[in-house]
């Protein structure tokens, strides 16, 4: 065999060999485009899915509530069963209410327990202080519910708004502190540091540099946890217990929209009904304000906005 | 020339460091260090990453402490009192003793005057200015931090709004504003562009006359173009502590010498 037929030989064989690699590579990157953009849709599809739920209550909240929310629901009493119309006024004022006896007392303390975390982080104190929010956190509503009646109920024989506010101050308490804690935790040390170099004292310290720092993402923090508790019913059920009539007095039972929903919706008359899903669609309202309201809060206002 | 009478020596000293030692925990990070400060002059103290420079400084206005397992045993003489001894406030020294760290640390929430005026808010009701004497002052401190120029049109602008070297020359201007006697500056051109860092250095010239200054650097020419003493530091010891000028020309350590000149570090 010449040498010159052998490099022919040898060009032959890479040349197929080349044609074969790049046919195959090919086939693979089609395939792999294929299975990337089977992913992609997979997930857009779960994404989707993930707020349906949402929108369908929207939507259905709207076909049912929206023709009974006018200007009369926030403004009058319920009508006795039977007639038509009539409003929520005394439940939105008395969820106001149970929620500013809930802040009141949950936010200083929330806040507080939030700053003690974040400054003793290694306490032993702190540590469980840390994981027993965490639990109370997970708490089943219905279970601090009946805790709440046995505790502030069942002694004075009677339901009132004021055992109603504390019951979700119990739930708001371990939302803020830990919410205080992770945005006190984003303050730099070295802020800390430079307070301490000009001479303030710690509490100063801690107080009128971290917390101020801090303030916008927890100003955000407790939003979200009065949106939450907004909507909370188990506990209320147990302890403010509802009211069809006018009341503004802590130590009476008060009406809150998620009582009054609760009432309504399983009440037989289709009036009522109308006006469940009516109350359903303000509170969602309600929640959605705070809810958006908190987003704001956190751009607008960047404490931590470094340079 | 006749030598100085050694009254007038001691009346010249404004801190004087006994040793010294700063552990964090178990670990021993400044050993045995006893040197003194002049008032009046630029010292500096430079040595390579983790030879304790920094924490040393720290000891003098009571920082270390602040971190937690930190403590520190021997002197720091302070204007002839020991800064360490159980009657004295660390409040008190650091508001004597100001501080300028790395980063700029300028405080988020507030105004260039509110953040030069930080210092001021919580002096005592007895020295606490008015609020005009605070804005006096606060001209005053960023004028002397070489910012006030910049700034005079914008004191309520947040004072995120600054630069990174205009917030250092900030912080400047916000340890001056109480008058302290010394300032620590923690390697204050380490996060700084060349033209930043000259101007913190023109600015250290210009103090001296005014505040001692003690700096931190690990940058070896900057302590040459700036101070007067400098203290050479390594593995937590002061290896040499000298004039400025026989330091870079006549190391009496060999360490130093390789140093200097760049032989390592």
């Amino acid at each position: 065999m010449t040498a010159s037929s052998l490099t022919a030989q040898r060009r032959a064989a890479w040349r197929s060999y080349r044609d074969q690699l790049a046919a195959s590579t090919a086939r693979t990157l089609r395939r792999r485009k294929l299975v990337s953009r089977i992913m992609i849709a997979l997930t857009f599809v779960a994404a989707l899915i993930a707020i349906l739920p949402l929108l369908l209550i929207l939507w259905h909240l709207l076909r049912e509530g929206a023709s009974s929310v006018g200007w009369n629901f926030f403004t009058h009493m319920p009508k006795p069963a039977g007639e038509s119309g009539g409003g929520m006024a005394n439940a939105i004022v008395g969820t106001g209410i149970v929620v500013a006896i809930a802040s009141a007392i949950g936010l200083p303390i929330g806040i507080f327990a939030g700053l003690y975390l974040a400054e003793q982080r290694t306490a032993r104190l702190a540590t469980a202080v840390r994981f027993l929010s965490d639990v109370l956190n997970g708490l089943p509503s219905i279970v601090l519910g009946i805790f709440a009646w046995g505790l502030l109920v069942r002694p004075f024989k009677h339901f009132s708004a004021l055992a109603g506010g504390m019951a979700l101050a119990a739930m708001m308490i371990p939302l803020v502190t830990r919410a205080t804690e992770e945005m006190i935790r984003l303050v730099p040390v070295s802020m800390r540091e430079a307070a301490l170099a000009l001479g303030y004292t710690k509490w100063r310290t801690s107080l009128s540099i971290v917390l101020r720092t801090a303030l916008p993402g927890i100003v955000t923090g407790v939003l979200l946890a009065v949106a939450r508790i907004a909507g909370e019913t188990a506990p209320l059920i147990f302890t403010a217990l509802g009211n069809p009539y006018w009341s503004v007095s802590l130590n009476q039972p008060i009406s809150a929209l998620p009582t009054q929903i609760y009432n309504y919706a399983t009440a037989p008359y289709d009036d009522w009904h109308a006006q469940a899903w009516a109350g359903a669609l303000v509170l969602l309202g309600i929640v959605l304000v705070i809810s958006v309201a908190a987003r704001f809060a956190t751009r607008s206002r960047a404490g931590l906005g470094g340079d | 020339m006749t030598a100085a009478p050694a009254e007038d020596l001691r009346a010249l000293e404004v801190l004087a460091v006994e040793g010294l030692d700063a552990y964090f925990g178990a670990a021993r990070v400044v050993r045995d260090l006893s040197f003194t400060v002049q008032s009046g002059q630029v010292t500096a103290i430079s040595g390579p990453a983790g030879c304790g420079k920094s924490s040393l400084l720290r000891c003098l206005n009571r920082m270390h402490e602040t971190v937690p397992g930190a403590r520190v045993e021997g002197e720091v003489r302070f204007q002839g009192k020991d800064i360490y001894a159980s009657n004295v406030s660390a409040i008190g020294v650091r508001r004597h003793i100001g501080m300028v760290f790395q980063l700029p640390t300028p405080f988020t929430t507030m105004s260039i005057r509110d953040n030069v005026a930080a210092g001021l808010k919580i002096l005592p009701r007895s020295e606490r200015p008015s609020r005009r004497e605070t804005d006096d002052v606060v001209e005053r401190a960023l004028r002397r931090a070489a910012l006030w120029d910049e700034v005079q049109d914008r004191l309520g602008a947040n004072a995120t709004a600054l630069s990174g070297g205009q917030q250092q020359r900030l912080c400047v201007a916000r340890a001056l504003a109480t008058s302290p006697t010394v300032l620590l500056l923690d390697e204050p051109t380490a996060s700084l562009d060349p033209i930043s860092t000259q101007r913190i250095e023109e600015l250290v010239y210009e103090l001296r006359s005014e505040v001692t200054i003690i700096i931190v650097t690990h940058n070896m020419q900057q302590a040459a173009r700036i101070s007067d003493r400098t203290a050479f530091m390594l593995g937590g010891e002061l290896v040499e502590y000298a004039p400025t000028n026989l330091l870079f020309t006549r190391p009496r350590d060999s360490r130093t010498d390789a140093y200097v000149t760049g032989r390592f570090g």
